[in-house]
C-alpha cells in the first residue's frame, strides 16, 4: 500500500519531461537563473567564506604587518617601510637558518627520492607478501614527527651508552657519541636525515606504486621482445614512464623539507620557552622564536613572506624547467 | 642465451626477498623499540645491557601516564580526538560541496572563482602560519580548540579531485535525476555525494591523520595546557627537565595507537587517499 503509493507520483514525474516541453526551463536559465544561483552559493559559500578569511584576507593583513612596527600587537598603523625586510635579511640568525635548510633539502630530497623509487620497484616486482611488504614501509606514515622524534632522541641516537647507535657502534669497538648535543662533526644531521626518511619514504613509496601500476604491460612485453633486459628496461622505460609521478615528488618533497620544524623542535628543543640551545634552527622556528616567543608581529610577517616567496619562486622554476602541467599532452 | 638469463633471474629472486626482509626488520623496529621500552622500567632501559625484553610487563607505565598531575594526557588526547573527528568530515564535506558546484553548476564567473579557489594551492601552509595567527587571534580563537580546528578546514587541494572527480560524472546520470525533478542540491545530496563514498573515506583519512599528527599549528594557538592537543603533550613532556623514559614512551605508543590502527584498518582507502593526491596539477 505504503510502497504503491510512494513509487505513483515517481512515475508520473518521470514521464512529465516528455509532454511538457523544456524550453521555459531552458530560457529561464539564460535570464537570471535565482535557483542555479542559489545552489551555487550555498555549495560554495562555506569554502570561500573561509579561504577569503584564512588565507586572502590573512596574507593581506599580514602584508601589510610586514610594513608596519607591530610588536606586541596586530594593529596596523605604525608604518615603517620596508625595514622588517631589512633587519630581517640583516640578521645572521635568519641567514644562516636559511642555509642550513638548503643544505638539509639537498640531502633529504635526493635520498627520500632514491629510497621511495628504490621500494616501490623492489615491492612492485615481489609476488607474494607484496601486502605485508607494503604495510610495513607505509606504517610508519601513521606516526608523528613528535612521537619519531622522541624515539630518535631518547632511544636510537641518545648519547648515552644504552642508545641504540653508541651499542651497535660499541660492538664494532666505538666509544659512545653524543649524537644530538655534538657540534663537530655534526653528527645530528643523521639523526635529522633518518628520522624524515622513515617517516616519509612509505608514503612516496605510493606515489611511485601508482605511477608504476599505470604503465601499460605491453610496452614492457615489446621492449622484452626487443632484448632489453634488467637496468636497461629500467632507464629506457621504466624511468620515463614515471617522470610526470617523479616531478610531483621531488616538488612535494621540496616544499615539505623547506618548511621542516616539528623534528627540529622536538630533538634540539628546550621545552615550551622556545628553541634557545638548538644547534641547527630552521626558517620555521625562526619565525616560531620572533612571532610567537618575541610577539614581533611585523618581523614575523616579512619572514612568512620571504619564504614563501622563496618557496612559491622554487616551484615555479621547476615546473617551468620540468614542464610540468604540459607533459599531459 | 636464455638459460643463463633464467638463471639470473632465479638466483635474483631470493636475493630479493632477503633484502626485502631485512628492510622490513628494519622499518619496524622503531615501533618494536617503542614497545619495548613503554613496558621496561627506568633501570633496565638505562643499562648499557642490551635487555630484548622485559622480564616483567611495566603497564603500570601506562596508568602512570594518566595519574600524573603535570600532563593531562587524558584530555589532550580528548582534544585530539574531538578536533580530527570534526576536521576530517567536515573539510572532505565542504570540499566535495564546492568541487560539485564549480565542476557542474554553470553560473557565469565560474572559471574567476576556480581560479581564486585554485591560487590558494601555491600558498604553503606552515610557513604562512604567521599570517594565520594574526587572523585567528583577531577573532579570539587563541587557547580555543575552534581556533585549532577551524583554519583547517579549507583545502583547496581536496576541492581541486573533488572537481576533477565530479567533471567525468556521467551526464546521463544527471539527467536522469533532473527527470526525477531534482535540483541541483538535490543533485548533489541524492546523487553525487552518495556515489563519491570512496573519494570521501580516502580523503577524509587522509584529513583525519594530518589532523591527528598537526604540531606546529597547536603549538602556535593552543599555548594553554586546557587546548593542547596529544602532539603538544608529548612534546612537552619530551622537552620537560624531569625526564620519566618509560613513561614517555608508554606516551608514545599511547599517541600513535589510533593512527597505527586505522592504517591497518583502512589502508586501501589511505593508499587511494596518497596516490590521488600524487595526481596534483
Amino acid at each position: 500500500m505504503n510502497a504503491t503509493t510512494h513509487t505513483a507520483p515517481r512515475s508520473e514525474r518521470a514521464g512529465r519531461p516528455a509532454d511538457t516541453p523544456r524550453g521555459p526551463a531552458r530560457a529561464r536559465r539564460r535570464r537570471f537563473d535565482w535557483r542555479t544561483w542559489g545552489a551555487f552559493a550555498l555549495l560554495t559559500a562555506p569554502m570561500l567564506i573561509g579561504l577569503g578569511v584564512f588565507k586572502y584576507i590573512a596574507i593581506g593583513w599580514s602584508f601589510l604587518l610586514s610594513l608596519s612596527d607591530a610588536q606586541g600587537t596586530i594593529a596596523l598603523g605604525d608604518w615603517v617601510g620596508l625595514d622588517n625586510y631589512r633587519q630581517l635579511l640583516g640578521d645572521a640568525v635568519f641567514r644562516n637558518s636559511l642555509s642550513k635548510i638548503l643544505l638539509f633539502t639537498l640531502f633529504i630530497v635526493p635520498i627520500t627520492f632514491a629510497a621511495s623509487l628504490g621500494l616501490a620497484l623492489l615491492v612492485n616486482r615481489i609476488r607474494r607478501g607484496r601486502a605485508v611488504l607494503r604495510t610495513a614501509f607505509l606504517i610508519p606514515a601513521a606516526v608523528s614527527y613528535v612521537a619519531a622524534s622522541l624515539v630518535w632522541k631518547m632511544s636510537l641516537f641518545s648519547g648515552m651508552p644504552a642508545g641504540i647507535a653508541n651499542m651497535l657502534g660499541g660492538w664494532f669497538g666505538m666509544e659512545a657519541v653524543p649524537w644530538l648535543q655534538a657540534g663537530d662533526p655534526p653528527l645530528y644531521w643523521i639523526a635529522l636525515v633518518t628520522l624524515r626518511l622513515w617517516l616519509q619514504v612509505g608514503f612516496y613509496m605510493v606515489l611511485f606504486l601508482a605511477g608504476l601500476q599505470a604503465i601499460p604491460k605491453e610496452v614492457y612485453e615489446a621492449a622484452a621482445l626487443d632484448g632489453a633486459t634488467g637496468l636497461r628496461l629500467l632507464r629506457r622505460i621504466t624511468l620515463p614512464m614515471l617522470r610526470n609521478t617523479s616531478v610531483a615528488v621531488l616538488m612535494l618533497m621540496f616544499i615539505a623539507a623547506f618548511q621542516a620544524f616539528d623534528e627540529f623542535y622536538n630533538l634540539f628543543g628546550g621545552g615550551m620557552s622556545g628553541s634557545g640551545t638548538a644547534p641547527v634552527k630552521t626558517p620555521l622556528m625562526y619565525l616560531h622564536d620572533t612571532a610567537m616567543g618575541a610577539q614581533n608581529y611585523g618581523l614575523g610577517s616579512a619572514g612568512s613572506f620571504v619564504l614563501t616567496a622563496l618557496i612559491v619562486g622554487v616551484t615555479l622554476i621547476q615546473g617551468r624547467i620540468t614542464g610540468f602541467g604540459k607533459s599531459e599532452e | 642465451m636464455t638459460t643463463v638469463r633464467e638463471g639470473a633471474r632465479t638466483l635474483r629472486r631470493p636475493v630479493r626477498g632477503l633484502l626485502a626482509g631485512v628492510l622490513m626488520v628494519v622499518f619496524l623496529a622503531p615501533f618494536y623499540l617503542m614497545l619495548r621500552n613503554a613496558l621496561m622500567d627506568t633501570q633496565t632501559l638505562t643499562s648499557p645491557e642490551w635487555t630484548w625484553w622485559p622480564s616483567t610487563m611495566h603497564w603500570e607505565n601506562f596508568t602512570d601516564l594518566f595519574d600524573d598531575p603535570t600532563l593531562d594526557m587524558g584530555r589532550s588526547l580528548a582534544n585530539s580526538l574531538l578536533i580530527a573527528a570534526i576536521t576530517a568530515p567536515v573539510s572532505t564535506l565542504l570540499a566535495s560541496a564546492a568541487g560539485f558546484a564549480l565542476a557542474r553548476i554553470p553560473v557565469p564567473g565560474r572559471g574567476v572563482i576556480l581560479g581564486l579557489v585554485l591560487a590558494t594551492l601555491m600558498i604553503p601552509g606552515a610557513a604562512t602560519f604567521v599570517p594565520t595567527f594574526v587572523v585567528v587571534g583577531s577573532l579570539g580563537g587563541v587557547n580555543t580548540l575552534w581556533g585549532i580546528i577551524v583554519p583547517g578546514l579549507f583545502n583547496p587541494f581536496a576541492v581541486l579531485l573533488f572537481r576533477n572527480f565530479y567533471l567525468q560524472f556521467p551526464r546521463e546520470i544527471e539527467e536522469a535525476g533532473r527527470l526525477d525533478g531534482l535540483g541541483w542540491l538535490g543533485l548533489y545530496r541524492r546523487i553525487a555525494l552518495p556515489s563519491s563514498g570512496a573519494m570521501l573515506a580516502s580523503l577524509g583519512a587522509l584529513a583525519f591523520i594530518d589532523s591527528w599528527n598537526a604540531f606546529l599549528w597547536p603549538l602556535v594557538i593552543g599555548q594553554d595546557p586546557s587546548s593542547w592537543t596529544a602532539q603538544i603533550a608529548l612534546s612537552s613532556f619530551l622537552t620537560a627537565q624531569t625526564i620519566n623514559l618509560p613513561g614517555l614512551f608508554a606516551g608514545a605508543v599511547v599517541t600513535i595507537t589510533p593512527l597505527v590502527v586505522m592504517f591497518l584498518v583502512a589502508q586501501r582507502h589511505i593508499v587511494e587517499g596518497i596516490a590521488h593526491s600524487g595526481l596534483k596539477g
